[in-house]
Formats: structure tokens, sequence, C-alpha cells
């Protein structure tokens, strides 16, 4: 996302890191290695997998456990680079965690994006007694990216990590915020060069990696490539159209989906209450332990009927978890038809292009938690991101005249879509749609490792930032607007309509800046001055200092409110200041809201994120 | 003590006759052990500058690393429930019930299996096939049973193919870890 800084000429590596729901992987390349036989790996990450035991493992799952003090002896807890490590990451902390939840912190990246909670303020575990000691989203972030860092730099000790040019990627859905804390989370681990890469991207990367030069064979101008990226816990959805300049093919990433929380974890869930509920149909009675197996086995049970079309039932044993073994092992079994209609017709039902998401209202009384998706069906949120973008590529390519985006070629990452099942299932889905709008069928771009894509995607990226290959470009995927009250008589009972004001535009690159001229604001000083804050991903004209006073509900979102709080340097509180607003995006690729007063040469910068006071 | 003399057999059966050969093998035995070394030490005194076989070297043993044993138990238990299964009395159940644990053993010992060996077949072809080993073949990985007579290329029926780890890649043990723990007793609070 950032153009190549001198400052990264002397790195040796470009490193990718994918820092996930679920899991992390760590890959790199060697900058010093030839074109030819390019050093291109995954770094085997050692972990923990049982107490004193050390494996190396691609992936690092990404789980917080906070073990209790006389739970572990000393000496288990050991890794290769620390005799007595603050925290437990990995393999073990899952394990652990599945038997003692209220110590375990997961999904901390979910949290990274949910504006309803301070992200900053220690939280995690979620609604764990007062004793176990609590960690900020923002936290549990630094603690995996810091067991990156030190499995790399006990691999390689002469080139540590924070010195090399690191890449992490982040959901293509991720607001402002949200980037702004990963980076942040970066920042305090002490990387040096560090840049952003959207999840989709990424697993584009690394399908052109894969396929060397031939990859323009199987893409031509007109072209738009849909990435749908099912992980453990997020669907991420990204348009990338294909172009020419000077002759040469180009990319660029025209839209990107909004924030789904639903993903193979969601599905394993179900598959166990299915279980369940068929035991409990037998008379039998589960205690959660016996349910949190269940989830367990039926992951692996999943994926081999739905890797193997042969099989038709998988059995599903629960061992008693005293020593005796026999007499007390619970057996049933997960057939073929259960696993069908409750993942293949419950999470990818056929639905025509006009089918959206239900939401419902949320009760007042939802418990803090997780925003996950309401409607489980992810043909649904395709069609709908299809049906929004519809007018993605017309700058492009000209007007659509149909009610939808057409894709002509689909990439497909993440754990889920290994399933050939899901796959072919979603691929159906959507040609059904080009048929029905006689449009040509998209193709399947095939060749992805889909656990490894995106962290090789993104070192590969790093590469590719030294000139060597196509880049996808990108920019804002949205565009931003601050809520301005309009200047009209007060009606009583009736707040004054607000007008949003464009501050920085859609498709804005990195290392742009741009400043809104025209409207000047009153920021009293000392004081925070709250802004409400609007994100569109379909207003794709609207340059800075446009001004909106009337649009269609769906075409702004509102974001989590800004703050500004001017200092007292040399001022008195109190005393209001003239500013003009600017927006940046930064070579790392986060937004930046910047104050500028009228007279003098101080910046202050506007918090994306509203800290509780 | 009597000793009734009438007792001696008067006859020679055929127990008895094998009984007096093996006597006369182990005489023989006997006599030639007893004259090796004497053989051996003459011709040393006689001519100690020339090459002889030199007395045989006793055979270096090195002790298994209890270490790694207990660690591929704790594993085989961890995931299989294996040291569980092999304590448990199989009388008393029924063979469904064992059939259940059974596959616990075997999911998680299979699991075991493919996470920490690379194992591949000795011998590629198929059982109860002809094959014929050359000279120089490697007795560790093939062993000659039945009618073993004659010399290389010897020709036989593959009876197992046989199995040999290609890799070994066990977890690390922290220098702390007492490894003699199996599995750690659980106390729910």
């Amino acid at each position: 996302m950032s153009s190549l800084s001198a400052d990264t000429q002397g790195c040796r590596y470009s490193v990718g890191i994918d820092l996930g729901t679920t899991h992390c992987v760590l890959s790199y390349v060697d900058l010093f290695s030839d074109e030819a036989n390019l050093v291109h790996e995954v770094l085997p990450i050692p972990q923990l997998t049982s107490p004193g035991q050390i494996e190396e493992h691609l992936q690092l799952p990404s789980f917080l456990y906070q073990a209790h003090e006389s739970e572990l002896a000393d000496g288990d807890i050991a890794l290769p680079w620390s005799a007595q490590p603050d925290v437990i990451v990995g393999v073990m902390a899952r394990t652990l965690g599945s038997k003692t939840p209220i110590r375990l912190v997961s999904s901390a990246k979910s949290w990274l994006c949910h504006s309803g909670v301070d992200r900053h303020s220690e939280f995690l575990p979620l609604n764990s007694p007062d004793e176990v000691s609590k960690v900020s989203p923002i936290e549990a972030t630094y603690h995996y990216l810091s067991h990156l860092r030190d499995a790399w730099d006990h691999r390689f000790p002469a080139t540590p990590l924070i010195d090399q040019d690191v890449t992490i990627t982040i959901p293509a859905s991720f607001d402002p915020a949200a980037r702004e804390l990963t980076a942040e989370a970066a920042e305090s681990i002490g990387f040096e060069h560090i840049t952003l890469l959207e999840e989709p991207q990424a697993a584009l990367y690394s399908w052109i990696k894969n396929r060397g030069d031939n990859w323009r064979q199987q893409l031509s101008v007109g072209d738009i490539v849909l990435v749908v990226d099912i992980g453990g816990g997020t669907t991420d959805l990204s348009l990338v159209a294909v172009t020419e300049e000077a002759g040469n093919l180009t990319l660029q990433r025209v839209a990107v989906g909004d924030h789904i929380l639903l993903g193979g974890d969601n599905m394993d869930l179900a598959l166990a209450f299915r279980i369940n509920a068929k035991l409990t149909q037998e008379g039998k009675k589960l205690q959660p332990w016996q349910i949190q197996a269940i989830t367990h086995a039926c992951r692996d049970a999943k994926e081999a009927l739905l890797m193997d079309s042969d099989i038709n039932a998988v059995p599903i044993v629960v061992p008693s978890r005293g020593s005796k073994l026999l007499g007390s092992t619970l057996r049933t079994e997960l057939t073929r038809a259960e696993v069908n209609q409750t993942i293949v017709e419950g999470f990818f039902p056929e639905v025509s292009i006009e089918d959206h998401p239900v939401q419902q209202q949320r009760s007042a009384l939802t418990q803090m938690g997780l925003p996950y998706a309401q409607d489980a069906a992810v043909p649904r949120h395709l069609a709908a991101f299809l049906c929004k973008q519809q007018s993605a590529a017309s700058a492009l390519f000209g007007d659509n005249l149909s009610d939808f985006i057409k894709p002509t070629a689909v990439l497909f990452n993440g754990g889920v879509l290994k399933a050939p099942v899901i796959a072919e299932r979603i691929l159906s889905t959507i040609n059904a749609w080009l048929e029905q709008a006689d449009a040509p069928q998209a193709k399947l771009l095939e060749g992805l490792d889909l656990d490894l894509a995106v962290a090789n995607g993104a070192s590969y990226y790093g590469h590719v930032r030294q000139g060597k290959g196509v880049r996808i470009r990108g920019g804002l995927a949205s565009a931003y607007y601050i809520g301005v009250e309009s200047a009209m008589p007060a009606i009583p009972g009736m707040a004054p309509p607000v007008e949003a004001l464009c501050l920085a535009p859609f498709g804005m690159e990195e290392g742009s800046e741009s400043t809104v001229n025209n409207r000047e604001f009153g920021l009293v000083v000392g004081e925070p001055v709250k802004f409400r804050f609007y994100g569109s991903t379909t207003r794709r004209d609207d340059q800075v200092g446009t001004l909106l006073d009337f649009w269609e509900p769906e075409e702004l979102e509102e974001l989590p409110e800004i703050q500004a709080t001017l200092p007292l340097e040399g001022r008195s509180a109190g005393e209001v200041v003239p500013v003009k607003l600017a927006a940046r995006v930064t070579e790392v690729g986060t937004l930046r809201l910047e104050a500028i007063p009228r007279e003098g040469e101080e910046r202050w910068q506007i918090e994306l994120e509203v800290r509780d006071q | 003590m009597n000793i009734d003399l009438t007792a001696m057999p008067t006859s020679l059966d055929a127990g008895h006759f094998g009984l007096a050969i093996l006597a006369l093998l182990f005489f023989i035995l006997f006599i030639t052990k007893k004259s090796a070394p004497k053989e051996t030490l003459t011709s040393q005194t006689a001519k100690p500058d020339t090459e002889v076989p030199a007395p045989k070297a006793p055979a270096k043993l090195k002790d298994a690393n209890p270490d790694a044993a207990l660690q591929l138990l704790t594993l085989l238990q961890q995931e299989a429930r294996l040291v569980d299964f092999l304590n448990e009395d199989l009388g008393d159940y029924a063979d469904a019930d064992i059939g259940a644990a059974a596959r616990v053993v075997h999911e998680g010992g299979q699991k075991v299996l493919k996470e920490y060996f690379t194992l591949a077949p000795v011998r590629e072809e198929e059982e109860e096939s002809r094959i014929t080993l050359a000279e120089g073949f490697n007795a560790t990985e093939v062993r000659l049973t039945g009618n073993v007579v004659g010399q290389a290329p010897f020709t036989g029926t593959l009876i197992h193919r046989g199995w040999k780890a290609t890799q070994v890649k066990l977890p690390k043990l922290a220098e702390g870890h007492d490894a003699k723990v199996i599995a750690a007793a659980e106390v729910e609070l």
C-alpha cells in the first residue's frame, strides 16, 4: 500500500505477517536472492504444545493464556528464547484455554475492529473474575507479534525482525481506527518499516507469484476479479479490476466489502449444536466439556466429509475425562446429510441476487460481545456486496447497466474454502446470477495454498515494491466525511440536520494529503471536541470539501465519533482557535486526520478512537 | 539313597539316543573351545608381527534415552489415551464399548504417528509376490526366514513389506520438564 521508501533499501528480508483471527503465519522473501530462484519460505514457529514440550508449526494459533501462578511448573513454560515468558500464546494457550476459558483471550482481532468498546482498555478475557489480569485487544495483538519477533530473532539472530521490511495484513473491511490500532501494536514492537496490506490483495499477490508470468494469460483488460476470503472468524470480500497502462496489465482494487464476522468457527459450532440436539433426543445429557469436545471432533469430521465424497459418515467419539476409557466413551456420528444440511445449505444456500442479509433489530439487552453476523448465509452477503458495488468499475470500463457488478473471475482464499463442495457451491451460485443476467461465466483462479496464501502474498508484496512485478493499486477503499451541523434556524423538537463534509476522497493514495480549504472549525483549547464521522464505500466522485446535505441511508455509514483535543501550549484554556482540517494517508497505510490552526505551523492529530475518560 | 540299578535302560530308545548325541555334541564343543584360544596363543607367540584377527571387541551398547520413550508415551496418552486404554481390563466390556474406545486410540495414535514420524515401507513390492534380493542387501532392513541356504541372490516371497522411519521429529523438551509425568492428574475447581 505504500511506495518504497529509500530506507527499506538495506533490508535483507521482506517479511509478511498474516495476523489472523484464529492463526498467525509468518512468511519471508530473501531480497538478496535472485529472481529465478527466489527464496520464499514460511517460518516454522516454535511454540509450547503442552507443558514442557516445544514444537514448530507453520501456524501460531492466535490465543493468549494467562496461567495462574500455581498452574504450571517453572520449567514447563520455557521457550527457546525465554525461560519465563510473561504469557503463553499458540497451541498450548488454546488447549489450556479449552479447559479454563476464564484465562483465555481469543478473537482479539475481532475486538480490535469493534467500535463499541474502548480498544485501549483492558477487558479481555471478557467477563472473567477480577483476579485474572486483563489485556486490551491491542496488547493481545502485541503479544502475538512479539512471539513472532522472538521466533524470527531466534532463527535469524543476525537480522532482527524489527529491521526488516515487514508487511502486516488486515481485513479489507477494517475501518481507519482498526488499521491505526494494528499499526500501533506493531509500532510498540519496534518495527522500523511496516506497511499494512489488505488480506484479499495479499491472496491475489500470492496467486500472481504462484502463476509466474502465466497470470497474464489468465486475466486480461476488462476482467473483474472477485476475491472471497472465508477464514476462521471473518468473511472478507474485494473486487480487483484489470486495466492497462502503457501497454502493461495493471491491477486496481476497486471495492471492499463490509466487515462480516462469519467464518469456519461458526460452522463447527453449528455442527456441534446439531450433534448435541441429536444426543439430547436420544436421552443423553451433555456437559459443557463434552460439547466442547464435540465441537473439536466436528471440525475434523466436517473436513473429512467435505474433502472426500466417498465417506458417508464419520464417527464422533468423546472419551471420558477420567482414566477409565471403556464404557464411558460417548459415541455418535456425523453423516454426510447432516453436514450438507447444516453447512452447505445452512451457510451457503442457493439464493437469488436480490436476496440480501436479513437484519434484525438487536435487542437493547444484547450482552456486550462481538457483533457476529446475524445472517449466516454467505451468498446473501455476497449478493448484497455485488449489488452495492454495482458501479465500482464504471469509471474504468464504462457504465454497468445491470443491478450488480459482474465478476469475470473468482479467487478463493481461507481455510473454509479448502472444501471443494463449498467452493463449488459459491462458484455455481455466482454463475447462476451471471447466467440470469446473460453474462459469461466467471472463471476460477486456482493454485493457492489457502492457509498460507495471505502471509506468502504479503512477503511477496515487499518484493514487488522493489519494482519486481505487478502491483495492485488501491488507495482508500472508502471516502470519509465529517459531520457538520447545518446552519439553519432551530426548530423546536428537531435536531439540527447534519451535513457531511468530505475530508478524504475515495481512492486517495498512500503518501498523499488533502486539506479542506473552504471551511474552518473553531476548536476550544483544552477541551475535547467530538465530531461525527462517516465512511462511504460507494461514493467515488466526491472531492475534498464536497458538502452533502442529503444521502441515501445505505450510502454513508456512520463510524464511531472522532475527537480532537487542543493542548494548552501557550494558549489559555477556553480560547477558541480557528482550524482547518486535513487528511493524510500514511506510508504505513493508515488514515491520519489533523487540525491545522490558521496561524502557525502546528498540526494536531485527531483521534480516530474516542477513549473512555 | 538307594539306586536301583535294574531301572537302568537295557535297550536304547529314541529319546536316549538323542540325549547321547547331545552329550557328544557338547563334548566336541568343549574340546574345540578349549583348544581354540590355545591355537591363537601359539600362533601369536610364533609370529607376533603378522596380521591376525584381533580378539573380538565387546560390542558397545548404548542406553536408550528414557526421556524420548517417556515423551512418546506422553504423546500417545495425550492424543490417543493409550496408557489409559492398555490399563483397562477388556474382559468386562462388550465389543461395542471396546470399539468406541479403540476409535479414540486409533484416531489419536494415527495423529501422533503422522505428526512425528515419516514412515515408509522397506520394500515397495506387493506382499505375497516373489522378489529377488541381490548380493549385499541390507540384513537389517530385510530378514530372511525359512529355508535359508546358499548364496545371494536370494529369491523368495515377500511376507511383510516392513516399515522404516525416514524422519523422526519429536517435540523439544524444556530443560526443567519432568518427563516422568506422562499425564498430569487433573483437578477441576
